[in-house]
């Protein structure tokens, strides 16, 4: 089933001239910078990593809101209350805009959840740690979703206009995400004596974490093997490299962690005047790898947690399915 | 029964005086849950005054249907397009 | 965030209702607060994505009248206290809400059936307090009016699907009508302290609205195909006078833990 766009995908035809046209049209449009949209004959490489790269986003967004989600109950004012249920109803928003630019593709939002579920689809690592102090809404609120505004800019200029459409709706919307993160820290930093050791501890357990959301090094041993950053770059799905974008969020959150009183848990973390840009240590990627496999700390309760909405849901998704076609034939009927 | 529901578009007026604009999609088990979740998935920060919302299958949209006039840009009826014509420079509001 | 501010500056010096005033709008403020802290625990739980947006929703609108109605309160009453104080610092038994909002979550049946109840309710009571005498009051109340309205509809909109679904659903949503039916009265009777803001034109007698509650509701319940639970064997009472359920110890612990561990702190 399409979204925004509609019939079969063009590219079906199996003949050899029928790529080698659909590889230069698209080629052309690329080179010119202009979007490709649904029914634009693209290369399957491209279609599949397009799907497969806006299903991770979307299932990150939707299980991205567990960890904070979990904080709405015991929010320590009514203001943080309202302001976090906000936030945790954005986020689903966010990742329905996301299945519907996958579903544009030719892909089913069931099918994509489905393989969420089941682990055939991947979210975000990060949403494995788990959110144990208030201050953790802040530091999720200003580095995880300062980190994700980092990758998500560069993604408003993506090839694929839908991605894109749906990029520009998010970054409007999260502009507030990081903000309000940022304020829940500085809030704390001037508070008790507590609530600053609050929100360094936060600091401690989120900062290596974040650093590691920009995935694997672009080169070098913890390179992703068989990396795609050259090919989505010429896609035009990517616009800067992991590296690029990992120093970008390094040189922006130090100067912030200093106004916040906080220290980054970092003893390589020095300005570089010869670069321009802070140095920092070395990425613990063993760990990354690990987390990303299924070894962090959260992620069954996570994906059980999801699986166990879903499926107690299904009672009430059939219900109004059966519903609807009740209605349908008593219309037809009358 | 299906726990899967069908696909619908979303068209939202953002203030009167403005045609409706494709949102994006959502799933619904029928038209008017379709018209309440766009409102809450598309207006949450009071984007629209108006929403329609259609069935994703009962849109038809324009196919081209050979090669030829798929890949081929409508760019020979450049006449057109108001920068064509050729207007001496000291004639205003043309 | 709320007009709190706004409606500080709005609030008329003399205190309507004096002590009775404060505590009808408390009761007033406390329903919504406890009902949205419960939606709250529906965000990540509800049966599809766009239902846990709409859960938010409702729930969003609750915290909003609760939050302007706190901040009423702690006027009237000349105490200094602000919505934080009176959300985080009274103890179970000066809460002053229905037994209805702090019962334990159900499946979404029972959930709706609660929504239709409470929203039924509320727009009946809403729609009278437009004309209070205490402007802030009132001023709520026409805000909240429109919202409560979706309330209603969103809830009915479901019980309808449930009831006229599957044979799985038509049972569990009667199950749901059956599982709250207990704890409606209670949003009709007319404990002292609304008999008194009736009187001073503060508030509405809630034995008043009960008709129209009950009204709405039994029309949903036969467009769903459902039928109206028999009068219950037991019926919750007390509430509004600080007399609650099991459940709301645990409720207010959760709601309150993180505040009264820091005593004095800002968030």
């Amino acid at each position: 089933m399409y979204g925004n766009d509609f019939g079969e995908p063009l590219n079906a035809a199996e003949t050899a001239d029928y790529a080698d046209a659909v590889q230069e049209y698209f080629d052309g449009l690329i080179g010119a910078d202009q979007r490709i949209e649904p029914r634009d004959a693209m290369p399957d490489g491209y279609r599949r990593t397009l799907i497969r790269q806006i299903a991770q986003h979307a299932h990150s967004e939707i299980i991205g809101m567990q960890p904070e989600g979990n904080w709405i109950t015991r929010a320590p004012s009514l203001r943080r209350k309202a302001i976090l249920m906000a936030k945790v109803q954005d986020e689903a928003g966010h990742g329905l805009y996301l299945y519907s630019a996958a579903e544009t593709l030719g892909v089913d939002r069931a099918e994509l959840l489905d393989k969420l579920h089941s682990g055939q689809q991947k979210y975000s690592s990060i949403f494995n740690y788990p959110t144990l102090t208030w201050a953790d809404v802040g530091a999720i609120g200003w580095l995880v979703d300062g980190a994700a505004i980092m990758n998500q800019v560069p993604l408003c200029r993506c090839s694929y206009g839908p991605y894109a459409r749906a990029m520009i709706r998010v970054c409007k919307e999260e502009s507030f995400h990081q903000r309000q993160g940022f304020e829940i820290l500085w809030t704390l930093s001037r508070g008790t004596e507590e609530q600053q050791a609050m929100a360094q501890d936060a600091a401690d357990r989120w900062w290596w974490p974040s650093l590691m959301m920009f995935g694997p090094p672009d080169t070098g041993d913890a390179a992703a093997p068989g990396g795609h950053t050259e090919q989505n770059m010429a896609w035009g799905i990517k616009r800067f490299t992991n590296d690029d974008l990992r120093q970008k969020f390094v040189d922006m959150t130090v100067p912030q962690a200093q106004k916040l009183g906080l220290v980054l848990p970092d003893p390589d973390l020095r300005w570089n005047d010869e670069r321009g840009h802070w140095d920092f240590g070395a990425i613990d990627w063993d760990e990354f790898w690990r987390v990303l496999k299924g070894d962090g700390p959260c992620n069954e309760q996570r994906l059980a947690h999801r699986r166990r909405a879903h499926d107690e849901g299904a009672w009430v998704r059939e219900a109004a399915n059966a519903h609807a076609a009740r209605q349908a034939a008593r219309q037809e009927v009358a | 029964m299906s726990d899967n529901w069908p696909l619908w578009e979303v068209f939202v007026r953002a203030k009167r005086g403005l045609a409706h604009v494709h949102a994006g999609s959502l799933h619904a088990p029928d038209a008017e849950l379709a018209l309440r979740n766009a409102r809450d998935l598309y207006t949450r920060r009071q984007e629209g005054v108006s929403i329609w919302v259609i069935r994703s299958q009962d849109i038809t949209a324009s196919s081209p249907d050979e090669r030829d006039s798929f890949f081929d840009p409508a760019g020979d009826k450049v006449y057109r397009h108001a920068s064509f014509y050729e207007v001496p420079e000291d004639v205003e509001y043309l | 965030m709320t007009e709190r501010t706004d409606l500080r500056s709005q609030a008329s010096p003399s205190a309507p209702g004096g002590a009775d005033g404060v505590a009808y709008v408390l009761g007033l403020a406390d329903d919504a607060l406890i009902y949205a802290q419960r939606l709250g625990e529906w965000l990540t739980r509800a049966p599809q994505i766009e239902e846990d947006l709409a859960l938010g929703n409702v729930g969003l609108d609750l915290l909003g009248q609760a939050r302007a109605l706190l901040t009423r309160a702690g006027d009237l009453e000349g105490a200094g206290r602000d919505e934080d104080d009176l959300a985080y610092l009274r103890d179970e038994r000066e809460f002053r809400n229905v037994h209805l909002v702090e019962q334990p979550r159900g499946d979404f049946g029972q959930e709706m059936a609660r929504m239709l109840w409470f929203a039924s309710y509320q727009h009946e009571l809403y729609t009278h307090l437009v004309d209070s005498v205490d402007e802030v009051v009132a001023g709520v109340a026409a805000k909240a009016l429109k919202e409560v309205a979706y309330h209603r509809d969103h809830a009915g909109q479901w019980v309808v699907r449930l009831g006229d679904g599957t044979a799985e659903s038509h049972e569990r949503m009667q199950a749901g009508l059956e599982a709250v039916a207990p704890y409606v009265a209670e949003l009709g009777d007319d404990d002292p302290v609304s008999v008194a803001a009736a009187q001073a034109g503060v508030g509405i007698l809630p034995s008043s609205l009960v008709p129209g509650t009950v009204a709405h509701v039994e029309a949903v319940v036969a467009q769903a195909t459902l039928r109206m639970p028999d009068p219950p064997r037991w019926r919750s009472r007390g509430g509004r006078e600080g007399v609650h359920s099991e459940a709301m110890g645990y409720l207010l612990a959760e709601l309150q833990h993180i505040h009264r561990s820091h005593p004095g702190a800002s968030w």
